[in-house]
C-alpha cells in the first residue's frame, strides 16, 4: 500500500467508524427528537414543578385512558375511569387497577403513551407508575394512581388527549425468569420448545 | 385513410371501455369517507400529472427514436450542453411539485384531525387476529370481543368452492352507527400489525407498547373489508377486518344483544356441561384460537411451533395443561388465553386437547375449574 | 495448485493458472470476473424463489407452499436480490471497469479486493444453508422480509435470525471495502491529465455511491448488532418491554436503507450514461448537471427515509417534512432522464442491444420514477403502502431499472472483456422477450395494488385473481428468457463461431477503455495514458 491509499484508507476508516458509532448515537438522538416533535407519543417519565399553573378554565379537553397487555402477560388491567374533562392547568387524578391472575409473582413495566405524539410534551404526570417495576404477587390486586396537569401552553388545536399504559413482563426480570423456572409452568415451556412428535 | 379512421375508433373504443372498467378494477377506489375521497383525488391528480410528464418526455424520445436514425442517415448533432434549457427544466418541475404539494398538504391535515369524534375503538393486533374493545372515551361500552377469520381451511387448500368473501370474513364484525365520527386507537399485543380498510382510507400501524390513532366518518351504510397490511408472521395474509356500518337505530340493538349474549357467557360458565357438549365447543374454540399454529390436527409444525399429540402439558397433569392455556408461556409465541377467552370456551378447550387425536385421557373440564384456577 | 508457479516465461500477459488463479487473485480483472459470475449466480437463485412465489400466487388458495415458507421465501427472495445481485453486479463492473476507463493498471488495494469477494460466499452460503434446512425440516429461514422489522424479527425471530444477522455483518464488511478500494482507486490512480471533471460518468456515479456505501453500511452494521444484543445480551433498543421502541428500529433501518437504494440505482445511471452518448454518435449532454444531479440525489437521500413509514403515525409536520423532501427528489432524477433523451436527440441513432436496454431503462425506470412520486404523497401513500402498488414501483426501479442496467452493461463491456462479440440477435431475442414479459409480469401489480392487495401474502381473495394469473404468467416468461443471457455469454466467452471484436468494439464509444486491445490484458495500462 502506497502513502497515498493508506491516507485515504485511514480516513475512510475513520468515517466507517464514525458512522458505526452514528447509528448507536441515534438512539439517544431518537428520543430528543421524540422529544421535540412528539414522534411516536413518547412521554417523559415523571414531571416535577413547585410553581403552580395557571388554569386555562376557557377551554376543555377530553383525556381519554386505554389499558393494554402484551400477549403473555397474565394480568388484568383496566383504568377505574374511561374518560374525562379537563381543563389545562388542572391537577386530576386517574386510578388504574391491576390483577396478577396467575399462580406466580411476575414484575410488570408499564410503558405509557400519549396520542396525538404532538400532546406528549405538555401532558404532565406528576405521580405515574411508568418505567417503575410493578411486582404483583400471585393473586395480587393493585391499585395505581396517575396524577397529570395538561400544560396550559398546549396548541388549541388539541381537543382531545388519549393517555395508554401496556404492561409487559419486564424482560430478563431475575423474578420472572426464577418464578417460571419454579413453577409448573417453567418446565412446561421446556417441554414446549422442544419438538414432540412421538406418540 | 378509412383504415387509419378504423383504427382510431376501435383505440377509441379500447379506451372507453377501460374508462368504465377502471372504476371497478384498474383504479384506487375513490371509497366512503371524505378521507378516502381525499386520497383518491390526489392520487387521481398526481397520476394524470404523471401521465401527461410522461407522454411528453417519451414522445420526445419516440420522435427521436424514429428520425434521428443513422440508418436513415441521420448525421449526429454536435451540441453537449445548454444552460438555458437546464435551468428550464430545472425550475419547472419545482412549480409542477407545488401544484401537487397544496392538495396533499391539505388533504393530510384534514385526514390527521382526530378531534370532536362522537365514540372510540379501541383496535388490538394480535398474532393473528384482531380484538375491538368498546369501553373506551366517554360512551364507553362493556363491549369487546376478537375477531377470527372463519374462511374454512377446506376453502383455502381448494377443497371447497370459494366464497365471494374468501380470506375477507371474520366471526364477529365491527359494528359502528352510520354518520359519526369513530376514532380509532391502535395497539398490539405482539409484533406490528397494520389495520386497512381501503373504502375507509385507513391504514395505521398497530405498534407493541404505543397507541396510533385514526378516525373515519361515513354517511353509508354497508359492509367494509379490509386485510392485515404489515408483515406480521405465519399467517400475517389471513387477519381479514370486517367493518359494518349500520343505522343509529340497527346499532343500539347490536349493543343489546352483545350485552346480551355477554350475560349468556356468564352463565354458561355457572352450569356444568357434558362432555360431548364441551367437545363440541372445544373444537370450534381450537380451530379459531389454536389451529393457525398447533395446526387442525393437532400436529404444530416442526421447529416452529409444537405439536400436541402425546406431549406431557396435554396428557399429563391438568393444572398444568390449564395454566399453560390461561396464563401462556413467557418468551414463546404462546400466548395467555385466559384475557382472551371465557371460562366456559377455555374449559372446552381444554377438554378437547386431552381427547382429541387419539390423546384420549378421558379427562373433563368444567368452567369452575377454570374459575377456580385464575 | 503448483499450477500458479509454473510457466514462467517471460510473456507480459502471463497469468497464474488453475483454481489459485481465482481464490488468490488480486486481479482487477479476475475480481470483477468473480463478481459477476456471482451476482450471477444469485440472480438465478433468487429467481427460482420468486418463480416459486408466483406460482403460489398463480392462483387463490395454497397450491404449493404453506404461509410459513412463503414467508421465507420472499424474505430470502429480497435479500439474495439486493445484497447478493445488484449490488455484486456493480461491483464487478466497477471492478473490471474503473481502472480502465481511468487509465490505472488496477485497483488501489488488490488484497483488500480479493478479500472484500470472498466474503460474500460465506454470507450468502449462510443465508441459502438456512433456508435448505428449512426445506429439509430442521428450524426456519428468516421470515421477517427484507426489510426485518422488530419485534418480528427480535423477541419473535427465528433461531435462525443469529446466522442471518452474520451473514448481514459480512456482507457490510465486503462492501464496506469495496467502496474504500474504489474511491482510494479514483481519488490515487487517475490518468496523468484526468482531471474530476474528465471522468466518465461511470466513475463518478460510482464515486458518490461508494461515499454512500461508507456512510451507511456501518449504519446497517449497527442496527443489526443492536438486534444482536437484543436476542441474546438483554439489551432492549426495539423491545417495549424494556423502555426500547420498535419504531426506533424502522428509523435506523431506513436511515440505511433510503440511501441503499440510491446505492442500487446510480451505478445503473452511471453505465445508462456511457452507452447512451455512444450509440448516439453524440457527447453526453450536460456533462456537469448530471454530476451534481447524481451528487444532489445522494445528499436528499439522507433526508428522506421516514416517507417508508407514513404509515407508523408521525406528527404531521414530520410527515409533510418528509413529503417535500422526497418529493424534491424528482428533480435531480428529471434532470437525469431529460439529458439522456437530449443525448439523444438529433444523434446518429443505432440501436444493438446495449442501447436497447439502455432505451427500455429510461422509458420503465421513468415508470418506477412516476410511480415512487405518487408513493411520495402522504394522503396517497395511506393506500397505497405496504400493497402490490409498491412491490410495482420498487420492481420497476429495481429490475428495469437497476438490473437493466447491469445488462445493458454486459452486453456494452462484454467484447471488451471477452475479444468476441456477443450474438447479436440472441440478444435482441433477450431484450425483446425480457421487456415484454417484465411489463407483464409487474404492470398488473400496479392494479391489484390499487385495488386493495397486501404484500407479503400466500394467498389472496377471488377479486385479484386476473392479474396475479396475468403477472406469474409474465413472471415465468421473464424468468427463463434470463437463459438466453447465460447461453450468450458462455457463447462469447467461449469464442466459436462468433466475430472477433476490434479494439474500439463500438463506432461512437469514446473512452480510455476503447483504447486496448480486446480483450484487455490481464496488466492493462502498466504505464499511465496521457490524457487531454
Amino acid at each position: 500500500m502506497n502513502k497515498d491509499d493508506k491516507k485515504v484508507v485511514k480516513n475512510l476508516m475513520f468515517v466507517v467508524v464514525g458512522m458505526f458509532g452514528f447509528g448507536f448515537a441515534l438512539v439517544p438522538l431518537y428520543d430528543v427528537l421524540c422529544e421535540v416533535t412528539g414522534l411516536n407519543g413518547k412521554t417523559g417519565v415523571q414531571y416535577v414543578s413547585e410553581e403552580q399553573m395557571q388554569v386555562d378554565t376557557s377551554r376543555e379537553i377530553k383525556v381519554e385512558f386505554l389499558a393494554n397487555l402484551n400477549a403473555n402477560m397474565p394480568w388484568e388491567f383496566k383504568p377505574l375511569t374511561t374518560a374525562l374533562r379537563v381543563h389545562p392547568g388542572e391537577v386530576a387524578k386517574v386510578v388504574y387497577v391491576a390483577k396478577n391472575t396467575s399462580d406466580r409473582d411476575i414484575i410488570g413495566n408499564a410503558v405509557p403513551s400519549v396520542s396525538p405524539g404532538q400532546a406528549a410534551s405538555y401532558f404532565m404526570k406528576t405521580e405515574c407508575f411508568c418505567f417503575t417495576e410493578q411486582v404483583l404477587k400471585a393473586g395480587e390486586e393493585k391499585v395505581m394512581p396517575v396524577v397529570f396537569i395538561v400544560d396550559p401552553a398546549i396548541d388549541e388545536d388539541v381537543r382531545e388527549i388519549t393517555l395508554s399504559y401496556t404492561f409487559f413482563i419486564k424482560p430478563g426480570s431475575e423474578d420472572a425468569k426464577a418464578s417460571v423456572e419454579a413453577s409448573p409452568a417453567g418446565s412446561v415451556s421446556i417441554a414446549l420448545s422442544t419438538p414432540l412428535t412421538q406418540h | 385513410m378509412s383504415a387509419a379512421i378504423r383504427v382510431a375508433s376501435f383505440i377509441g373504443l379500447m379506451l372507453v371501455s377501460m374508462q368504465s372498467w377502471a372504476e371497478y378494477v384498474l383504479d384506487l377506489r375513490p371509497g366512503v369517507t371524505s378521507v378516502s375521497q381525499g386520497a383518491y383525488e390526489i392520487h387521481t391528480l398526481v397520476m394524470w400529472i404523471c401521465v401527461v410528464i410522461g407522454v411528453i418526455v417519451f414522445g420526445v424520445m419516440i420522435y427521436s427514436i424514429i428520425v434521428h436514425r443513422k440508418s436513415r442517415g441521420y448525421k449526429a448533432a454536435k451540441f453537449d450542453d445548454n444552460l438555458t434549457v437546464e435551468i428550464v427544466w430545472t425550475v419547472i418541475p419545482f412549480i409542477i411539485l407545488g401544484f401537487m404539494a397544496v392538495p396533499a398538504t391539505t388533504a393530510l391535515l384534514a385526514m390527521e384531525d382526530t378531534s370532536n369524534s362522537d365514540m372510540s375503538i379501541k383496535v388490538t393486533g394480535y398474532q393473528w387476529k384482531w380484538h375491538y374493545d368498546y369501553n373506551v372515551g366517554e360512551n364507553a361500552k362493556d363491549i369487546n370481543f376478537f375477531s377470527n377469520m372463519t374462511t374454512p381451511m377446506e376453502e383455502i387448500q381448494n377443497k371447497a368452492t370459494k366464497n365471494i368473501n374468501y380470506l375477507l370474513e371474520v366471526d364477529n364484525h365491527v359494528v359502528v352507527p352510520v354518520n359519526q365520527k369513530i376514532r380509532l386507537l391502535f395497539t398490539s399485543a405482539d409484533v406490528i400489525h397494520a389495520w386497512w380498510i381501503p373504502d375507509f382510507g385507513v391504514k395505521k400501524d398497530a405498534i407493541p407498547g404505543y397507541i396510533n390513532e385514526s378516525w373515519f366518518k361515513t354517511d353509508q351504510i354497508g359492509t367494509y373489508r379490509g386485510q392485515c397490511a404489515e408483515l406480521c408472521g405465519t399467517n400475517h395474509g389471513f387477519m381479514p377486518i370486517v367493518v359494518e356500518v349500520v343505522s343509529e337505530a340497527d346499532y343500539e340493538k347490536w349493543i343489546a344483544s352483545k350485552m346480551e349474549s355477554a350475560a349468556a357467557a356468564k352463565a354458561s360458565s355457572n352450569k356444568t356441561w357434558t362432555k360431548a357438549e364441551l367437545m363440541d365447543h372445544g373444537k370450534s374454540v381450537y380451530a379459531t384460537n389454536c389451529a393457525a399454529c398447533h395446526q387442525a390436527n393437532g400436529a404444530g409444525i416442526p421447529n416452529v411451533f409444537p405439536g400436541l399429540i402425546g406431549t406431557p402439558v396435554i396428557t399429563g397433569d391438568v393444572a398444568k395443561h390449564i395454566d399453560v392455556v390461561v396464563n401462556g408461556v413467557s418468551g414463546t409465541a404462546m400466548q395467555a388465553f385466559g384475557a382472551q377467552l371465557n371460562d366456559a370456551d377455555l374449559a372446552a378447550l381444554v377438554t378437547y386437547e386431552r381427547n382429541a387425536w387419539g390423546n384420549d385421557t378421558g379427562d373433563i373440564v368444567q368452567p369452575a375449574a377454570i374459575k377456580a384456577a385464575r | 495448485m503448483s499450477a500458479v508457479i509454473e510457466e514462467h516465461h517471460d510473456d507480459h500477459d502471463h497469468k497464474p493458472t488453475g483454481i489459485g488463479r481465482w481464490l488468490f487473485s488480486t486481479n482487477h480483472k479476475d475480481i470483477g470476473t468473480m463478481y459477476l459470475w456471482f451476482s450471477f449466480t444469485m440472480l438465478f437463485i433468487g429467481g427460482a424463489l420468486a418463480l416459486v412465489i408466483r406460482a403460489e400466487l398463480f392462483e387463490p388458495g395454497l397450491q404449493f407452499v404453506e404461509p410459513e415458507f412463503f414467508n421465507q421465501l420472499t424474505t430470502l427472495h429480497g435479500l439474495i436480490m439486493v445484497f447478493g445481485v445488484i449490488m455484486p453486479a456493480f461491483v464487478g463492473l466497477a471492478n473490471w471497469m474503473v481502472p480502465l476507463m481511468i487509465g490505472a493498471p488496477d485497483m488501489a488495494l488488490p488484497r483488500m479486493n480479493n478479500w472484500s469477494f470472498w466474503l460474500l460466499p460465506g454470507a450468502f452460503g449462510i443465508l441459502i444453508a438456512s433456508l435448505i434446512m428449512s426445506i429439509m425440516g430442521m428450524g426456519s429461514a428468516p421470515n421477517f422480509g427484507w426489510t426485518f422489522y422488530a419485534p418480528l424479527s427480535t423477541t419473535y425471530g427465528p433461531d435462525s435470525t443469529d446466522y442471518f444477522i452474520f451473514s448481514v455483518h459480512m456482507m457490510g464488511i465486503s462492501s464496506i471495502m469495496g467502496a474504500i478500494n474504489i474511491i482510494a482507486t479514483i481519488i490515487n490512480m487517475r490518468a496523468p491529465g484526468m482531471t474530476y471533471m474528465k471522468m466518465p460518468i461511470f466513475v463518478w456515479t460510482w464515486f458518490i455511491t461508494a461515499y454512500l456505501l461508507i456512510a451507511v453500511m456501518p449504519i446497517l452494521a449497527g442496527v443489526v448488532t443492536m438486534m444482536l444484543t437484543d436476542r441474546n445480551f438483554g439489551t432492549s433498543f426495539f423491545d417495549a418491554a424494556g423502555g426500547g421502541d420498535p419504531v426506533l428500529f424502522q428509523h435506523i433501518f431506513w436511515f440505511f436503507g433510503h440511501p441503499e437504494v440510491y446505492i442500487m440505482i446510480l451505478p445503473a445511471f452511471g453505465i445508462i450514461s456511457q452507452i447512451v452518448p455512444t450509440f448516439s454518435r453524440k457527447k453526453i449532454f450536460g456533462y456537469s448537471s448530471m454530476v451534481y444531479a447524481t451528487s444532489s440525489i445522494a445528499f436528499l437521500s439522507f433526508i428522506v427515509w421516514a416517507h417508508h413509514m407514513f404509515t407508523t403515525g408521525m406528527p404531521v409536520a414530520t410527515e409533510l417534512f418528509f413529503m417535500y423532501a422526497t418529493m424534491l427528489i424528482a428533480v435531480p432524477t428529471g434532470v437525469k432522464v431529460f439529458n439522456w433523451v437530449s443525448t439523444m436527440w438529433q444523434g446518429s441513432l443505432t440501436f444493438e442491444t446495449p442501447m436497447l436496454f439502455a432505451i427500455a431503462f429510461i422509458f420503465l425506470f421513468t415508470i418506477g420514477g412516476f410511480s415512487g412520486l405518487m408513493l411520495s404523497i402522504v394522503p396517497a401513500d395511506f393506500q397505497y403502502h405496504d400493497t402490490y402498488f409498491v412491490v410495482a414501483h420498487f420492481h420497476y426501479v429495481l429490475v428495469t431499472g437497476a438490473l437493466y442496467g447491469i445488462f445493458a452493461g454486459v452486453y456494452y463491456w462484454l467484447p471488451k472483456w471477452t475479444g468476441n462479440m456477443y450474438d447479436e440477435s440472441l440478444g435482441k431475442w433477450h431484450f425483446w422477450v425480457s421487456t415484454i414479459s417484465v411489463n407483464i409480469l409487474f404492470f398488473p401489480m400496479h392494479f391489484v395494488g390499487l385495488a386493495g392487495m397486501p404484500r407479503r401474502i400466500p394467498d389472496y381473495n377471488m377479486q385479484f385473481a386476473e392479474f396475479n394469473q396475468i403477472a406469474s404468467i409474465g413472471a415465468f416468461i421473464f424468468g427463463f428468457s434470463q437463459l438466453i443471457l447465460l447461453y450468450n455469454v458462455i457463447k462469447t466467452i467461449r469464442g466459436k463461431n462468433t466475430e472477433k471484436a476490434t479494439d474500439q468494439v463500438w463506432e461512437g464509444a469514446e473512452g480510455l477503455e476503447w483504447t486496448l486491445p480486446s480483450p484487455a490484458p490481464f496488466h492493462s495500462f502498466t504505464t499511465p495514458p496521457t490524457v487531454k
